[in-house]
């Protein structure tokens, strides 16, 4: 059973067709791209994917349960996690705190206990920090835990999304061109950093990217839009040879 | 209920409907181009009833207290207080453009204060009569009498409201203000002033609620500077009830909500007092149900 | 990036009161403590006034600068609290410790129902919204014969504890001061835990909130209803120092000034809350003589601060 099973997937903002018919799966464990030219919907499927829109028709399925149309807090919680594209941190608060926010939907305590000081709110609070820092760990931002998150550079910037995101512990993790505004070198991190995600967390990994290099060199599998509609998909080469993509990109011979 | 408190409640409903609906249109019209309402529009309101007052009283020297003052008042009116709007704009919400919503309601909302308050301070809180000599004569329906005063009113509500819908879809300001209202980034990169559009919107809006004003202090024979407070909440329920942000729908939001309180407040277990309680019940229906209006559209966030 | 293993370092859950604060509190506590020694009825009269604007203060700020809500009808809140102990101690000769529970319970109510379709919307909606319900609940208070009308409560039962009746200046004084002192305690805590934070994220930034498994309609309800509570047990000990309360002790301008404490201090930060609680306490006292003015000056006030110093006036220790 896959991860993800998109079914007859339909989105349309009055007269316009965002969304046509698309059907796609992601299986656990790999890495898979989404690209296509802009304009092609692929952020509008990310969006249905994780419930900020709603979709016409179709199904969504993750991890074999219904996800269709569901609010985006209770997606996250079933472990559906997302970067969005214009980095959308919590700029104002510290780079710790912004990590610790992922594990706001694996955590219970609420008003009551915070005002009674239990015990088992304060285990439960020195666990969201460690799980935070755990990730920031991972992505190598620790040492700038106490900073504002405002206050990083754009490369961390998006490496502790990407750290906020893990911390909600995902079975899936949707990033939403995660190389914009990269330079090879941070390029280069972040491929190694997403195979570390493959490798050490088993968490399965879709991403939306208009690098080709960068998609090419991480996907294991790759699905194309063109005009809100699927157009191809399947490993690299099997893509990179796809007439329709080339067409979708560069157009055909006159 | 009888047929002649059928009709007296239909024109009561009717007049006061007007109102509502050239204050609503003012707030649809700056909420389409801005993205949020503005507070003080029920401030500006009230600012334009004592403007005219001025005027009226000042031109009444000459022309005497009859319809050409009333004129001159309004007009007068609309116009200082649209440059008031304009100032408002620039000076309060401009400047907060950028800034978390939260500040920039918060910016507004003590814009709003600043009228409101200065006018407490200006008049000390008493009520200012508005003498008209406008006359009683009329037609009689039944025992109901229209005054043609009351025809007058309407009308000239419903002028107003209809030149504004035409310069919305018939001039190139009004084409840019609908395109300021659908993308402001586009439309800035199109070429077109965004800053102005925005204080022409402020201009218009704020004017159409001066006349208002004007009318409301003249029909009602008194001016109040807290008039504007609850003004501003009615105006915004009947933008609310119409569709925010769309022009037929101010003028049908206005209508509906005069006709609503005009009969709602006959009914035997809502007084005069309940009105106020009776509309904003029919507010909170309608968010909680069709946010969007009668006639609005849904706005989708892109995320 | 990160070589080979690391021990990292225990990431320490901050204390409750920042250590660079504590004296300065303890000072300022100390001197709390011994004011009605040294001070007349009148200056004691305006001390408690401050600890009551200090309770409400923290209240909204919850709602303002927490959750980034809006709420322009907080004194509806503070109204159910008085009306409920009113009502409750002179017309059912209820116990006043009693009315307490009962009256946060009522908050509570009023907070579900106002709160529960309309902390969904856009905020500019909910700020109108929450501003018609304040005038509704003073419409409401104005014209039921229960509430006694537009001439309000009169013949409110001043409290017992133990058989010693609460009386002079200086008892009320000591309350509010316990009450103040129960309401930082409160909010230091919540502002700390998992749901204060929540209540931030939500405010700064609502999607990425709701992305990263927020349930934002959850978490503004909690906050509105936290803060209406506040109001609430504020507004009982407020009716039993009056004895008698009216209608118009809980206008909007009375909210407007509760939230130009919350602006002053700087939304969010309790030490600035604190302090602008506690100009907008003495701002009648400044403003002595020119009654029709003080609504102008509030509001130039107010915007004054969102247009030159948004952060409030307390200096922002994250530079």
């Amino acid at each position: 059973m896959a991860l993800l099973e998109v079914s007859n997937l339909r989105l349309g903002f009055g007269g316009l067709k965002v969304l046509q018919d698309v059907s796609f799966s992601v299986e656990k464990g790999a890495i898979n791209s989404l690209i296509g030219p802009n304009g092609a919907g692929k952020t509008s499927l990310f969006n249905c994917l994780t419930g900020f829109y709603k979709p016409k028709g179709g199904s969504i399925r993750l991890a074999g349960r219904p996800i269709t149309g569901l609010p985006p807090h209770r997606i996250t919680a079933l472990g559906l996690a997302r970067t969005f594209q214009n980095i959308r941190l919590f700029k104002e608060m510290s780079v710790l705190e912004n990590a610790m926010s992922g594990q706001h939907c694996r955590s219970r305590h609420g008003i009551v206990s915070a005002l009674l000081h239990l015990p088992s709110q304060r285990r439960e609070e020195e666990t969201i920090r460690a799980v935070g820092m755990r990730w920031l760990e991972f992505v190598g931002l620790h040492e700038q835990a106490h900073r504002l998150a405002g206050g990083l550079s754009y490369g961390d910037q998006r490496r502790l999304e990407l750290a906020r995101a893990l911390a909600s512990t995902p079975e899936l993790i949707l990033l939403d061109e995660p190389a914009a505004g990269l330079n090879e070198r941070e390029k280069l991190d972040l491929v190694y950093l997403i195979r570390r995600i493959r490798d050490e967390t088993g968490v399965t990994v879709l991403l939306i990217e208009h690098d080709m290099g960068l998609v090419m060199q991480v996907s294991e599998k790759i699905v194309v839009f063109d005009y809100g509609q699927k157009i191809a998909d399947g490993p690299p080469e099997a893509v990179r040879a796809d007439p329709r993509v080339i067409e979708a990109y560069l157009g055909t011979e006159e | 209920m009888t047929l002649d408190l059928v009709i007296q409640q239909l024109v009561n409903g009717l007049i006061v409907g007007s109102f509502y609906a050239l204050i609503a249109l003012g707030y649809s019209m700056v909420f389409g181009v801005i993205k949020l309402l503005n507070f003080a529009h029920g401030d500006i309101y009230m600012s334009g009833a004592f403007v005219g007052l001025v005027v009226f009283s000042f031109v009444g020297i000459w022309v005497g207290n009859g319809w050409l003052g009333v004129v001159c008042a309004l007009l007068a009116s609309m116009l200082v207080v649209g440059l008031l709007g304009v100032v408002i704009e620039r000076f309060a919400y401009r400047p907060m453009r950028n800034a978390p919503r939260l500040s920039i309601l918060i910016t507004a909302l003590g814009a709003s204060m600043v009228l409101n308050g200065g006018a407490l301070a200006l008049t000390g809180g008493r009520h200012f009569a508005f003498n008209t000599d406008l006359g009683f004569a009329g037609v009689d329906i039944s025992t109901v009498h229209i005054t043609y005063t009351q025809m007058i009113l309407v009308a000239a509500s419903v002028l107003l409201m209809a030149g504004m819908q035409a310069f919305v879809s018939r001039t190139m300001y009004g084409k840019a203000m609908r395109a300021v209202s659908i993308d402001m980034g586009a439309s800035r990169l199109m070429g077109i002033d965004v800053d102005r559009v925005i204080a022409l919107t402020f201009f218009m809006g704020s004017a159409l609620a001066a006349g208002g004003g004007v009318m409301a202090g003249a029909y009602y024979g008194s001016v109040h500077f807290f008039m504007g407070f609850i003004m501003g909440l009615k105006a915004f329920t009947a933008a609310v009830i119409g569709g925010i942000g769309s022009v037929p729908g101010a003028m049908l939001g206005g209508l509906l909500l005069g006709l609503l309180e005009a009969y709602g407040s006959s009914l035997p277990f809502v007084g005069s007092e309940w009105r106020d309680v009776f509309v904003f019940g029919a507010l909170i229906l309608f968010l909680v149900f069709k946010p969007t209006g009668i006639l609005g559209r849904s706005i989708v966030e892109r995320v | 990036m990160s070589e080979g293993v690391r021990i990292l370092p225990a990431a320490a859950q901050p204390p409750l009161l920042r250590r660079s604060l504590l004296l300065p509190g303890l000072a300022v506590l100390a001197c709390a403590l011994v004011l009605p020694q040294f001070a007349n009825a009148y200056v004691i009269e305006v001390a408690t006034t401050a600890l009551l604007y200090v309770v409400l203060c923290l209240g909204l700020n919850i709602v303002v600068g927490y959750a980034g809500l809006l709420d322009l009808g907080y004194a509806a809140f503070f109204a159910v609290g008085a009306y409920t102990t009113g009502i409750l101690t002179a017309e059912f000769g209820f116990n006043f410790w009693l009315s307490i529970p009962v009256s946060m319970a009522a908050a509570c109510a009023a907070g579900i129902i106002i709160g529960a379709p309309t902390l969904r919307l856009r905020s500019d909606y909910l700020a109108i919204v929450t501003l018609g319900f304040g005038e509704i609940v003073r419409i409401i208070a104005r014209n039921l014969d229960i509430t006694g009308g537009a001439s309000g409560l009169v013949g409110i039962e001043r409290p017992e504890i133990f058989g010693f009746k609460l009386m002079q200046v200086q008892h009320f004084y000591y309350a509010f001061l316990v009450l103040a002192l129960l309401t930082i305690f409160v909010c230091l805590s919540v502002e700390r835990s998992r749901m204060g934070r929540a209540w931030f994220y939500v405010r700064y930034d609502e999607d990425a909130a709701a992305g990263i498994g927020i349930n934002r309609v959850s978490a503004k309800l909690q906050a509105y209803m936290m803060g209406a509570v506040i109001a609430s047990v504020a507004g009982c000990l407020y009716a039993a120092k009056m004895t008698a309360i009216s209608p118009e002790s809980f206008t909007f301008n009375q909210s407007l000034l509760i939230l130009l404490g919350v602006v002053l201090g700087g939304m969010g930060r309790i030490p600035g809350v604190i302090l602008g609680a506690i100009l907008v306490a003495l701002l009648p006292e400044v403003l002595r003589g020119v009654g029709t003015y003080r609504p102008l000056v509030t509001a130039v006030a107010l915007l004054a601060i969102m247009l030159f110093r948004p952060n409030g006036l307390w200096p922002d220790r994250r530079a």
